[in-house]
């Protein structure tokens, strides 16, 4: 009798276990936790949560296109440079060169597609590491943006202001900034193209078995330079919103930001061995660190080094958990 | 018979790495009359050479690291955060003595952070062979949160110290820099130590196959703990050369990047990231090209804030060079010159030359 009653619990645990969404839940769980802690301790007032994606846009726009490179197995350790590089090159533009702003952002957004293009081509045809070809990335974009000038260019543009001071009102009295409603646009749109088309399917077979993914006869290559160009165009994006957020354009911008992105999509569940993960995970991620931030910000006596040591931590935490995962599907 | 022996030296596995420095160096003689010149000056020796070794000595070490752990088919993300680590610990130490110049003191320092580095290099290994975390996210989060640790030891300042027998590791022995000294030990020690004995080929197994090593009877993650332990120690020797140049230990920017940097020299060396494979020699080489590459981009008058674009560039060559599929894409139109070898098929000629013609 017990042996028969103790038999569903254990699949049911079992199955949990193996659930791909669990790591999700756990980062949802781990953010609603520690929300409600900083609520009671902090008093936190409403605007609290909208100002994660406030001050966080960017990082969630990066981190999204982080989240197709690292679901295929890659990884991109440009993004931070792309970031300082877009702003430089948008100050320029606007500040100097006198271009529309629109047509200027136009031009930022396909200088990072093809910049991201670029090292997926290095990946594919000449079987460089992606580590060492966006690594290269890494050095090529910040020195650009260093040619570009060697001190900040703040953006003083009509258009930019406006797009700068919008704020979307939402309930009692809170609002969300023109970026945080980009970043949420660039999470909804990812989510889609990963999660609901064939493109999205072929991120998460080449991430299981590049080999197998080949061999069915699905387009590699192909897909995988679009990917280091979604994860460009991403962290061009989140350059843009960067600049809006801060604006001006600085050669030392998103110094370390793709450790930054990176950490976020571990935290938020992404296998990086890719082939397993969730946008909304990677987004998740961005929320919790972003989190860390204003809670060591409000405990006052704590020196700005604990958020490192906590994001070391965190990412730690979510890396054994992967680890006890993987084992008890094995 | 001359021509098989141009052949082998081509075919050496050091070969492009050697030939990429002679031409970096060559590059800079017209520029600097007296590049290859050394003298003796107040008692120092000097000269441009001697310059790019002095400042390629910590990278040399850090790279030495690294190579063993890339070699087991790992990496090693945290080295510059090791690096801040041991400045902080032995500046720490010394700034705490009554008397900053004690000799003892000074040791105890050393041996502290040295000891506090093996830790950390335990811990990284711990978490690539005993837990099985991949490599490169196991040091990813000490490369977080050791700058972290770093600025606690420090209490988020720059610690300085006046102390005689600490800036002889960054300074000179004699009328030799130390850095030179402890790195040519460094180098000697460790060819001998992977090529005289066993370890070298037993590291190369693990990285080949891990699990195959160990059905074999090796005990692939002793050997993965101590590559991890050995990168992590050279890494704070590098860092205490580093502290002692300056006289101080500053958590935020010691080492920083030199990973990268270290990981580059490795690959430039011939050491393919795929593990299993290693060779000292050629990172050593890769780390002095790179070193020699940021003196002459002073010297040929690039302007220095087009320096990361330069060396991004020669980056991309060389490890273009080092891509079999790009060399071999790019010999294709001067082998096809050749006769072709009398086994190859007719046939396969003849459906080759119409997507030639189409491309």
């Amino acid at each position: 009798m017990t042996t028969i009653s103790a038999r569903p619990t254990i699949a049911r645990a079992g199955r949990l276990v193996r659930d791909r969404r669990l790591p999700v839940v756990v980062t949802a769980t781990l953010f609603a936790v520690m929300f409600g802690y900083g609520s009671y301790r902090y008093s936190f007032d409403a605007q609290v949560g909208p100002n994660l994606l406030v001050n966080n846009g960017y990082l969630v726009i990066a981190a999204v296109g982080a989240t197709f490179v690292i679901l295929a197995g890659g990884i991109d350790l440009s993004i931070g440079s792309v970031i300082g590089f877009s702003g430089m090159l948008f100050a320029e533009l606007v500040m100097r060169a006198h271009l529309p702003v629109p047509l200027a952002a136009l031009v930022v957004l396909v200088t990072g597609c093809a910049g991201g293009a670029l090292m997926g081509c290095m990946i594919h045809f000449f079987n460089v590491q992606p580590f060492i070809a966006t690594l290269t990335g890494l050095f090529l974009f910040r020195g650009l943006s260093l040619v570009l000038s060697k001190a900040a260019i703040s953006v003083r543009a009509p258009m930019v202001d406006s797009l700068a001071q919008y704020h979307l009102p939402l309930l009692s009295d809170t609002f969300l900034s023109t970026g945080a409603i980009v970043a949420i646009l660039v999470a909804l749109v990812a989510a889609y193209v990963l999660h609901l088309t064939p493109f999205g399917r072929r991120v998460y077979a080449i991430g299981g078995n590049e080999q197998s993914a080949m061999l069915m006869g699905l387009p590699v290559g192909r897909t995988k330079i679009t990917l280091y160009a979604i994860s460009g165009t991403c962290s061009a994006l989140a350059g843009l919103v960067f600049v809006l957020y801060i604006q001006s354009g600085d050669p030392l911008h998103g110094i370390g930001m793709e450790l930054d992105a990176i950490a976020a999509v571990v935290i938020g569940g992404t296998l990086l061995t890719g082939g397993a993960g969730y946008v909304l995970g990677s987004v998740l991620g961005v929320l919790v660190l972003g989190l860390i931030k204003t809670m060591i910000s409000a405990e006052g006596t704590l020196s700005s080094w604990w958020i490192k040591i906590f994001t070391g931590v965190l990412v730690l935490i979510f890396i054994l958990l992967q680890r006890v995962i993987a084992v008890r599907r094995a | 018979m001359t021509e098989s022996m141009w052949r082998n030296v081509v075919r050496h596995h050091l070969f492009w790495p050697a030939a990429i420095l002679v031409t970096l160096l060559l590059v800079n003689l017209p520029f600097t009359p007296g590049f290859f010149a050394i003298h003796v000056r107040n008692g120092h020796l000097y000269g441009s050479l001697v310059s790019i070794l002095i400042f390629g000595t910590p990278l040399i070490l850090v790279a030495i690291g690294m190579t063993l752990v890339i070699a087991t088919g790992g990496i090693d993300l945290s080295v510059g955060a090791v690096m801040a680590i041991a400045g902080a610990i032995a500046c720490w130490y010394i700034d705490r003595q009554s008397d900053q110049s004690s000799v003892v003191g000074v040791l105890v320092a050393v041996v502290l952070a040295l000891a506090a580095c093996s830790v950390l290099g335990l811990w990284n290994g711990f978490l690539v062979a005993r837990i099985g975390v991949q490599p490169i996210i196991a040091t990813l989060i000490l490369m977080v949160a050791g700058r972290g640790i770093a600025q606690l030891i420090t209490g988020g300042f720059i610690i300085t110290v006046q102390s005689k027998p600490y800036s002889t590791i960054g300074g000179y022995i004699w009328v030799v820099p130390t850095g030179v000294l402890i790195a040519a030990v460094a180098v000697t020690s460790m060819a001998t130590l992977t090529r005289r004995t066993a370890l070298g080929l037993l590291v190369e197994s693990v990285g080949g196959n891990a699990e195959a090593s160990r059905l074999a009877g090796i005990r692939s993650r002793r050997i993965k703990i101590i590559v991890y332990v050995l990168c992590a120690v050279f890494a704070g020797i590098a860092g205490l050369m580093n502290s002692s140049n300056l006289s101080n230990a500053d958590a935020n920017n010691a080492g920083l990047w030199i990973e990268l940097d270290a990981i580059l020299a490795v690959v430039i060396g011939g050491t393919p990231l795929t593990g299993g494979r290693f060779s000292i020699g050629g990172t050593v080489l890769g780390a002095l090209i790179l070193q020699t590459l940021k003196t002459t981009i002073f010297t040929i008058g690039i302007p220095s804030q087009a320096n990361m674009v330069f060396e991004a560039a020669v980056v991309i060559t060389v490890c273009l060079i080092q891509s079999p599929a790009f060399r071999a894409r790019v010999m294709a139109p001067f082998r096809r010159r050749r006769p072709p070898p009398p086994a190859t098929p007719v046939r396969v000629e003849t459906t080759e030359t119409p997507a030639e013609v189409a491309s």
